[in-house]
């Protein structure tokens, strides 16, 4: 239906274009237009798609949560209060109204799939009829807004000028909906389970609170051992990333010969952009069993999904990271600090110790603080080696969970999107989320400032 | 340091050495890359006097500067051949260490480049390299000795730990010879110390060079001829990468003996 | 200097003796110093190359076996009256026989000797579950086929096929010393020679119990003292058992004559081989054996003048094919009738919970649906946002605020645009979960960044001379830019958008919260359809406990990493090809 849909809008919008268009040149024969005929026709393009596109959005938005209401209210209106058993009762109806339903459907189910599949195919040929009015009405207009005067080319750009706009205003639009998204799931949680519980409790265990009258329910949702186990997990990996990226970035850019370095980059940049799933795998099927295996031999207990790791291998991932951002700062402090150290005597490392890492320090901060925060946010390499057991613990050398791993268990699989548990996910997220993007801001302010010093 | 050769060996095609060469280069190539920059320079430059420099942009005068202390040696394309001689010993020489001999031969850069660290961390950073002072006691005492000489001293003497990208320029460029001084060269190379800076600060810097003579051998490159004229003893004119004509300031201004440097010192180009 | 100027004091400056040993010295020590600081960037630069070396090595190494796979040629006896007894050839007739029953009596023919029930059982587990449809295929691609005796590679299970890539257990075999005399009564058997000839094995055998004893004895030193006053009662009681088992192990094995029963469970198992036959030892001494009648010999044996002695190193217990699993594939494979092929199905057939019939065909396709979705959405809202943010854009507060935005956006952890995707499209806006359409969308967000900076990267490389040549000529604004500045700036804007597809294709976590990781085996046909991509396919394998989707994993893996390879490649040659310098 939406692919219909869209073959009658460019079907609609093509002749509208052609039509305006030959009209508007064979105006032009008779006298001096202000646009070129095509400007017209593209005008009169446009005054058909955007509208239409509009009502299909809108329409089908509109549509689907009238057909979802009335659906269900045919097959038992007591539905519509059951948030746990809504979602699921809908979707069985569809997969009845489509044919793929088992054969034993009640007689309820029944009602609710005929009158989904009944009012599906109205509210469609509702928004196609609709559409199709306004589109060719839309035509009409352009063929008769058509005249030498007419300024169909600053139309034109004007709407083009609209639509980067709204392109642009997206990437708001996204921050928004995400603040959003989490916000509103998270304040539903803090209903049910008090902040300062969740924020200072020690205990983690969302399983033993599916329903909300049992014992302990809420003293389950305290995010200190995540917290921990995020921290203990970003320290290792910073502690790995920190020098090997650091001391690579010098090395490429004070160091290494052109030679070295047309080798090198290519080799860091594969580092980067090796997928995390890859890392993970590696890391739960090789890295651990070997730090096992050493830990063991030297009389250690190792838990066979460590915290190390984990962290070990996410270190290495955001080297590139930190390495490249570093590379950057360094490269960006200017020669003359150098000509000035080395005049004075100065050997390479003394003037880089002593003179290019001080200068560069603010950037080298950033570049820091924002690979803590790709540390914080990664999921598949801890979900992968980490493991789910939220020990409170600081041994690297024990299991812990993340911020990002609870999430991830919460999340997947089927859900009742009402409970206590569910709604921890978004408010962790929210955490997550905040946490990164204060990060992040600082971060990107110091390197802001950064540049405006040595530009 | 000990050098095998400590004989000085007195070149015949050198005219009129006026006084004991302290610094003295003899058939002196640098090549970019392709481009041949310096052409066969030979010159000796006297101990304890002010030697400018001078010739259009482009003429090879900073190169030359440049390899008196081997800072062309961080240029990786840069290539020199030919010998460069401070008091009879070859810089170029492999057992030499180019460390040391940047301590011995100071350099002031065209745009003042002090660290961004204190004045007092300016100073000091030198001595701290080189291991000049025991204690805290003798690195002070070389950092205000080395701020007084460059006349510095009395406007930062409140403000020693202030940062030394805060002052202006004229008192940068300051700075940065108080730098240059602290570890105690034989030689300081200025490369157009005074381009960035307005005629107030110069008019500071050059009496700062008249005064610096007494101990030390300047070299100072600028493009300024009356520059040159007010405070160097001997001039050297370089045109195209090659050195025309050298000799006491007051000949080459007032006398010259190539047309070229004529021309110049005239203001038929440059 | 002017009349604040002081004389310099004559010792104001300090001289300094550079030649001086001490100088000297320190000069050394610098550039020690200097050599140690600089191997440090060196060793960091080759830690990082070597890490990806050795994950790429270990990848490739656990992911080629997934490339092949092990079938056994049988000569399929195509019954007419069992596939098409009307002999019509409809094809719904034809899809609804039992090959299965075609295949499994094809194989359990090489093995008349087995006839009890658990263990035909564990012959027909060899054989994979796939075969009799790889059958039904191929009867119904040829039905001229039917009525025929044709030869067919059957797919072995995943199993099997670990045995003959070498990971089910390291065998060695040995020719044996000496005739024997064979009786065989049903499938038992008794071994008798002249002259000891088992006495090497036995050797062996008390080798192995010596060895033990020695493992059972560290772990008696390793057990904690006991303490003063606590509780011991369990400690105690191990160390006395230690102790004991100790003692006995180094009895048996100190006694060199006695014979020995083999325990399968901690115990590497030994087989005699002769004539085809597989006998696997039970008892052993120096000058007879007891052993069972794993595969039966072609003829009926009274005497073995030659023989082999194959010792299964891991003991039977520890590994999932069993002695007699093993003997049957070796006795096959001595016959020729195992074959080593390429496995298309790897990529021709979908996910399944058999490691051997599992492939990453639909995953494939799901990843192209969304990246399909992804490009086609975020190009041109990424492109749309750079050429205003570069060119149309008032400097004001908004736009400053878009700028940040779009920075910060970009370093937002992926996992919470999963959030975004649960909470917007599918709750909020009821889009299908596991769709492609989904995945795509939640993915064009996330690389929407990217793609932007790269785009306005490549705009603000194009210099203002080519607009203000344009707009001399008369053009409009909007003109200039989109007749002359995009089209020059479309190389690095196509660098960047194969970039960030790139970054798309192997991004898992979003794509969790959506849903893509439930199993699903059809193959996607449209971007609607529940389906999953190629990294979430590697996690959902990964966490499999089977060794051979281990591999599978691996392989996939490998088959991501080539089309990553393949697109950056592809960047930067575009960006090679298409590098103008102004």
């Amino acid at each position: 239906m939406t692919g219909f849909y869209y073959a009658l809008m460019v079907a609609l919008a093509l002749g509208a274009y052609f039509l305006v268009r030959g009209r508007a040149a064979a105006l032009a024969n008779g006298q001096t237009l202000h646009s070129r005929p095509s400007y017209h026709g593209l005008l009169a393009a446009a005054q058909v798609i955007l509208p239409m596109i509009l009502i299909h959005f809108a329409g089908s938005v509109l549509a689907a949560r009238f057909v979802e209401h009335q659906a269900l209210v045919a097959m038992d209106p007591a539905l519509l209060t059951d948030e746990l058993r809504r979602g699921a009762a809908f979707r069985e109806i569809r997969e009845f109204a489509i044919g793929r339903g088992a054969a034993n459907a009640t007689q309820a189910l029944q009602a609710g799939a005929a009158m989904y599949a009944y009012l599906s195919a109205l509210t469609n040929w509702a928004v196609l009829g609709l559409g199709l009015a306004v589109g060719i009405a839309m035509a009409l207009f352009s063929l008769r807004s058509i005249s030498g005067e007419f300024r169909a080319r600053n139309r034109f750009e004007q709407v083009v000028r609209y639509l980067l706009m709204a392109c642009a205003t997206v990437a708001v639009i996204t921050t928004i909906g995400i603040v959003f998204s989490v916000l509103f799931e998270t304040f539903r949680f803090f209903q049910k389970v008090s902040p300062i519980d969740f924020l200072f409790g020690t205990h983690w265990s969302p399983q033993t609170a599916i329903r909300a009258d049992q014992v302990g329910s809420s003293g389950s949702f305290g995010m200190v051992p995540l917290l921990v186990g995020t921290l203990l997990i970003s320290t290792i990996a910073i502690l790995v990333a920190g020098p090997i990226g650091l001391f690579a970035a010098i090395y490429m850019a004070e160091y290494a010969s052109p030679k070295f370095r047309a080798w090198a980059k290519p080799i860091l940049e594969i580092l980067a952009g090796i997928p995390t799933v890859v890392l993970g795998f590696f890391a739960a099927l090789t890295v651990a069993p070997l730090i096992r295996e050493v830990g063991t031999s030297l009389g250690l207990s190792v838990a066979s999904e460590s915290a190390l790791a984990a962290g070990l291998v996410m270190g290495i991932m955001i080297v590139p990271f930190v390495s490249s951002l570093s590379d950057d700062v360094i490269t960006a402090v200017p020669q003359s600090l150098r000509d000035g150290s080395f005049g004075m005597g100065a050997t390479r490392s003394e003037t880089i110790k002593k003179v290019v890492l001080p200068a560069a320090l603010p950037g080298i901060v950033s570049a820091f603080m924002l690979a803590i925060s790709r540390a914080v946010g990664e999921t598949m390499i801890v979900v992968m080696a980490a493991g789910l057991a939220a020990n409170l613990s600081f041994n690297p050398l024990d299991a812990v969970t993340t911020f990002t791993v609870q999430i991830k268990t919460i999340l997947v699989g089927d859900q009742e999107f009402d409970s206590a548990k569910t709604l921890a996910a978004f408010a962790l997220g929210f955490v997550l989320f905040f946490f990164t993007l204060t990060l992040n801001v600082i971060a990107l302010a110091i390197v802001r400032k950064y540049r405006e010093q040595y530009d | 340091m000990s050098f095998a050769s400590p004989m000085i060996q007195e070149p015949a095609s050198v005219p009129e050495p006026a006084v004991a060469a302290k610094v003295a280069a003899r058939n002196v190539n640098v090549h970019y890359a392709e481009k041949h920059a310096l052409k066969d320079v030979s010159v000796d430059i006297p101990a304890r006097a002010v030697t400018s420099f001078i010739g259009p942009s482009g003429c090879g005068k900073s190169t030359f500067l440049r390899c008196i202390n081997r800072m062309n040696d961080t240029i990786p394309i840069c290539r020199v051949t030919g010998e460069i001689t401070i008091d009879g010993k070859d810089i170029y020489d492999s057992r030499l260490d180019v460390v040391l001999l940047r301590a011995r031969v100071g350099m002031v850069f065209q745009k003042p480049n002090p660290f961004p660290k204190s004045i007092y961390e300016n100073v000091a950073y030198g001595p701290r390299l080189h291991g000049m002072a025991r204690n805290k006691t003798e690195l002070d005492e070389i950092v205000v000795n080395s701020l007084k000489r460059a006349s510095l001293f009395e406007e930062v003497k409140d403000r020693l730990q202030e940062s030394g990208t805060g002052l202006s320029g004229g008192q940068q460029q300051r700075l940065c010879i108080a730098r240059a001084i602290a570890v105690s060269p034989e030689v300081i190379l200025m490369d157009e110390p005074c381009s960035a800076l307005d005629p107030i600060a110069t008019a500071k810097i050059e009496e700062l060079i008249d005064e610096l003579r007494s101990n030390f051998t300047i070299v100072i490159v600028t493009h300024s001829m009356q520059q040159a004229a007010r405070v160097s003893q001997r001039t050297a004119f370089f045109h195209l990468g090659s050195l025309v004509e050298e000799g006491s300031t007051e000949q080459i201004f007032t006398n010259p003996k190539d047309k070229r440097t004529q021309d110049y010192i005239t203001g038929r180009f440059g | 200097m002017t009349d604040t100027s002081m004389a310099p004091p004559e010792t104001g400056i300090r001289t300094f003796d550079y030649g001086s040993d001490e100088a000297q010295a320190r000069v050394k020590r610098r550039y020690k110093t200097e050599a140690r600081f600089k191997l440090y960037g060196l060793l960091a630069v080759l830690f990082a190359g070597a890490f990806v070396f050795v994950l790429l090595a270990d990848i490739v190494r656990k992911g080629m076996p997934a490339f092949f796979e092990h079938r056994v040629v049988l000569t399929l006896d195509l019954d007419a009256s069992l596939i098409d007894p009307t002999g019509r050839r409809e094809i719904d007739v034809l899809r609804n026989a039992d090959y299965n029953k075609i295949v499994m009596d094809a194989w359990r023919a090489n093995f008349p000797e087995v006839t009890q029930r658990a263990e035909r059982r564990r012959l027909e587990a060899l054989v994979s579950s796939g075969a009799a449809d790889d059958l039904r295929a191929a009867v119904i691609r040829d039905p001229a086929l039917i009525g025929q005796k044709v030869r067919f590679p059957v797919l072995l299970s995943d199993d099997a096929d670990l045995h003959f890539k070498g990971l089910s257990t390291r065998i060695s075999a040995v020719a044996g010393a000496g005739a024997l005399d064979v009786k065989v009564n049903g499938r038992e058997v008794e071994l008798n020679g002249s002259g000891q000839p088992f006495a090497a094995i036995l050797a062996d055998v008390k080798a192995g119990l010596m060895q033990d004893a020695e493992r059972v004895g560290a772990e008696l030193a390793r057990l904690p003292a006991s303490q003063q006053g606590g509780n011991n009662a369990a400690l105690d009681a191990r160390r006395i058992e230690l102790t004991q088992k100790v003692a006995e192990l180094r009895r048996r094995a100190g006694d060199a004559g006695s014979a020995e029963t083999i325990d399968f469970s901690a115990m590497p198992s030994r087989i005699i081989r002769a004539e085809g036959a597989a006998i696997r030892l039970q008892e052993i001494g120096p000058g007879s054996a007891k052993g069972f009648l794993l595969v039966a010999p072609q003829r009926e044996i009274a005497r073995l003048e030659s023989w082999t002695v194959a010792t299964f190193a891991t003991p039977e217990s520890n590994r999932k094919a069993s002695d007699a699993d093993i003997s049957w594939l070796e006795t096959l494979n001595a016959r020729g009738a195992i074959e080593k092929a390429f496995a298309t199905r790897f990529f021709s057939s979908g996910d399944s919970r058999e490691p051997e019939l599992a492939g990453i065909r639909g995953a494939l396709i799901g990843s192209a649906l969304t990246l399909l979705v992804t490009l086609i959405v975020c190009l041109p809202l990424g492109v749309g946002a750079a050429v205003y943010l570069e060119e149309f854009a008032p400097k004001n507060r908004f736009t400053d605020i878009l700028e940040v935005n779009i920075n910060n956006l970009a370093a937002v952890p992926s996992i919470v645009f999963g959030l975004l995707g649960l909470a917007m499209f599918l709750n909020f806006f009821g889009l299908p979960r596991s769709a492609p359409l989904v995945g795509g969308l939640v993915l064009a967000l996330l690389v929407l960044p990217t793609i932007i900076i790269a785009s306005r990267a490549a705009l603000k490389a194009v210099p203002p001379s080519i607009k203000e040549a344009a707009l001399g000529v008369g053009a409009s604004h909007q003109q200039a830019i989109f007749h002359h500045v995009l089209p020059l700036a479309m190389p690095g804007i196509m660098t960047g958008t194969i970039i960030g597809m790139a970054h798309a294709l192997g991004e898992t976590a979003p794509l969790l919260m959506i849903g893509m990781v439930a199993f699903i085996v059809d193959i996607p046909q449209a971007i609607t359809d529940p389906g999953t991509v190629l990294p979430v396919q590697i996690y959902l394998w990964s966490d499999l406990p089977e060794v051979a989707f281990q591999a599978k994993t691996a392989g996939a893996i490998l088959v991501l990493l080539g089309f990553l390879f393949v697109m950056n490649g592809a960047a930067i040659l575009l960006r090679r090809r298409f590098e103008r310098r102004w």
